[in-house]
Order: C-alpha cells, then structure tokens, then sequence
C-alpha cells in the first residue's frame, strides 16, 4: 500500500506544514535567483522522492496508540480476528488477559474482501459477513461474562489495527488466526508486521476451529 | 481514502498542466502583460487558511482530551476563516481587472483558483454539518471519526492551496 500522508487528521495537518516548508524553501531560493529555486526544488523533491520510495520505519511506525480518558484500573484489550472471532480459545485468552482489572474489549472483524472487489468499493458482503461473525462473537462473549463492544475494521488486517488505535487507546492487541499452513494472515506476515509496526504488546492466539468443533460433538 | 486522494491529486493534476503548458509556451513574463494578480490579498487569504488548518487540528485535539468548548470554538473559528477565504476570493475575483474569456491566462487561473474553491465550499458544507452536531452534543473522546475525515479534507484543501498560490501568485 503506498505510504498516504493523508491517512489521520494529524498526519494530514503535519503535511499542510511539511507542503509550507517545501514550497517556503523554493520561494526563498528563486527570489534569490531562479535556477537557485530550481536547485533547492529539484533537491527537496529528490530528498521527498527517496523517503517516499523507501519507507523507513520511522515513517510507517505508528508509535502508541491515541490515548482517551480511561481509568488507571481499566485494561483496554484490542482484539482482531477474521473467522476465528467465535473461537473457543479466542474467548479464553481475552477472559484470562482480563484477569485482575476491569477489561474494556474491543473486538475488530476486518471486513475480508477479494482484492478486485476491494479496490472497486464493492465491500458490501464483506462488511455484512463480518457484522454477523461479530454479532455472534460478542453473544459468546457476553455468555462467558465478558462485556465488549465491536465494529467491522478494513478488509487489510494491519489498517483495521491502525483505524482501530487511532480511537482505543488499547494496553494492548490480541491477534487471533487459523494454524499455520490454513492462515493466510500468517503466510502474509500479519503478526509480525503488526509487531514491527505497532508500539503495543502483541499476542497472537492460534484458533483451531476444526479441532474445537471436534471436541464440541464429543 | 487513498482512491479519493489520488483522484483528487489526477483532478488538480489536470489544471496544473494546463497550467504550466500555458505558461512554458507564452514565453512571456507572468501574469502577461497588462493583467495583474493581487499577490498581497493572496497572501493574506493564504495566512486565514492555514491559520484555520491550525484551528482545525485544535479542534480535533480538544475533543480527543474531553474538552467539548474547544471544540467547539475550533470549529467555529474554522468555518469562520474558510467563509472569509472564500468571500474574499469571490471579491477578488470581481475586482481583478479580466474574466476566465481574457486569454488562456485567465481561462487557467479562473479554472485553477475555482476549482480550489469549490474545494472550499465543499469543505465548509461538511465543516458546517460537524459545527452544528459538535453544538448539539455529538463527538466525545471515543467516538470523534466525523471531526478526524473532515479534518483530513480541510487540510487536503489547505495543501492544494498552498501549491495554487506558490506556482500561479509568487513564482
């Protein structure tokens, strides 16, 4: 995904400083002399060019989650999950996380999309499926006692995190997947880019559906 | 979002090479002799709309901290400073001395600065809609998603003017 400077309020508001400081320095430098300007844009723009293209680190990292006025005795748990929402091992690790404090739950089901109906905005199933996957994992969840609130997320696991920190101060994120060899989240690298890309800890929970619906007809 | 950006920047695209074709090929200084562009009312209306870019960001900040006044304020002052951005811009419009008919210089700058402003005008449709919800209690330090889109926008537009007024007023 190209890097978009637009992507929050914030980042588009430091973008309206970095265009002043861009065309500021050209203006300086052509009223000087106009190949001067023309020096100092083909300069910046060759400078803008390379960090663009190489997406450092620094650019892609979003450092901590937006903090909300949230009590000190409240644990804020993210949890992104696609199939596996409804998982039986799923609903245990968010329990036992939220063992000791009050637990604020917000579960995110990405609105998983083919990559043809993604780009031409036809999301509407997808969006559907993962109400009715949310809906029912939240059911679950208050049947165990936890309380959690949900929304559909971006069909990109990592953007539906990002969307996700931008208004839950989460302590921390809980990825749930299918086991390796059925998960195309971990053959796309979803955990491990989550945990290079976010300044929150990560778990990662590994969902057997099949084996749990075995055990469940037992 | 990113599809509406790049559709956007494709739009702007457009006029900006209608732009600098225009003016590569007249060989002549610019604005061509007689016409005149008013730099400094320019750079004043520059000043109001990056001004309110900062109110804006205010704003956002304000609701995310719980502090629903500044919000408020923030948006209103935002609003305030794209009307007169724009009603200036009307004015100048009816005092610059030619029409969009007075050569490709004026067809190019009437397209250039129009389409920003029907930016603005779009921009303060959607700043007038959270205005008025930001009054009547909406927006709380979770759930604030209205203020943080139309912020993008009125930054998006903000930067589309920063890049009008450097190519065709100061350079």
């Amino acid at each position: 995904m190209p890097l978009n400077p637009l992507r929050s309020e914030a980042e588009a508001y430091r973008f309206v400083w970095l265009t002043i400081g861009y065309f500021g320095l050209i203006v300086a430098g052509a009223l000087i002399n106009k190949w001067l300007g023309l020096a100092v844009f083909v300069v910046l723009s060759a400078i803008i060019l390379y960090f663009y293209l190489s997406r450092s680190e620094r650019w892609t990292r979003v450092l901590a989650p937006t903090r909300s006025r949230t009590p000190e005795n409240v644990r804020r748990i993210l949890v992104v999950a696609n199939e596996t929402v409804g998982g039986e091992t799923l609903r245990e690790e968010i329990r036992r996380h939220g063992e000791g404090s009050r637990a604020d739950v917000l579960v995110v089901s990405p609105a998983l999309n083919t990559p043809l109906k993604h780009w031409v905005s036809d999301d509407d199933q997808a969006r559907d499926d993962a109400q009715e996957r949310l809906v029912r994992s939240l059911t679950r969840l208050k049947e165990v006692g936890i309380e959690a609130r949900g929304e559909i997320g971006d069909g990109e696991p990592l953007q539906a995190i990002e969307d996700a920190l931008r208004t839950f101060g989460a302590d921390e994120i809980i990825i749930s997947t299918h086991p390796e060899g059925r998960s195309n989240w971990l053959e796309k690298g979803v955990v491990s880019g989550a945990r290079a890309r976010f300044a929150v800890p990560i778990t990662h929970v590994v969902v057997d559906l099949e084996r749990e619906s075995e055990e469940l007809r037992r | 979002m990113f599809l509406f950006i790049a559709s956007e920047v494709m739009l702007f695209g457009s006029f900006f090479t209608a732009y600098f074709f225009i003016r590569v090929v007249n060989h002549e200084p610019w604005p061509p002799p007689p016409f005149h562009l008013p730099v400094f009312v320019a750079f004043v209306n520059t000043a109001i709309l990056v001004t309110s870019s900062f109110t804006m960001h205010w704003a956002l900040q304000s609701i995310k901290r719980g502090n629903r006044v500044g919000m408020q304020a923030g948006l209103t002052l935002t609003f305030l400073m794209g009307l007169t951005f724009l009603l200036t811009q009307l004015l100048e419009y009816a005092r610059i001395g030619f029409t969009p008919h007075d050569t490709a210089f004026g067809t190019v700058f009437f397209s250039l600065t129009g389409l920003h402003g029907a930016h603005v005008l779009v921009g303060l449709t959607i700043l007038a809609a959270m205005t008025t919800r930001a009054y009547r209690g909406h927006f709380s330090p979770e759930a604030h998603e209205g203020v943080e889109i139309g912020g993008i926008y009125w930054h998006f537009v903000d930067v589309m003017w920063i890049i009008v007024f450097t190519t065709v007023y100061v350079l």
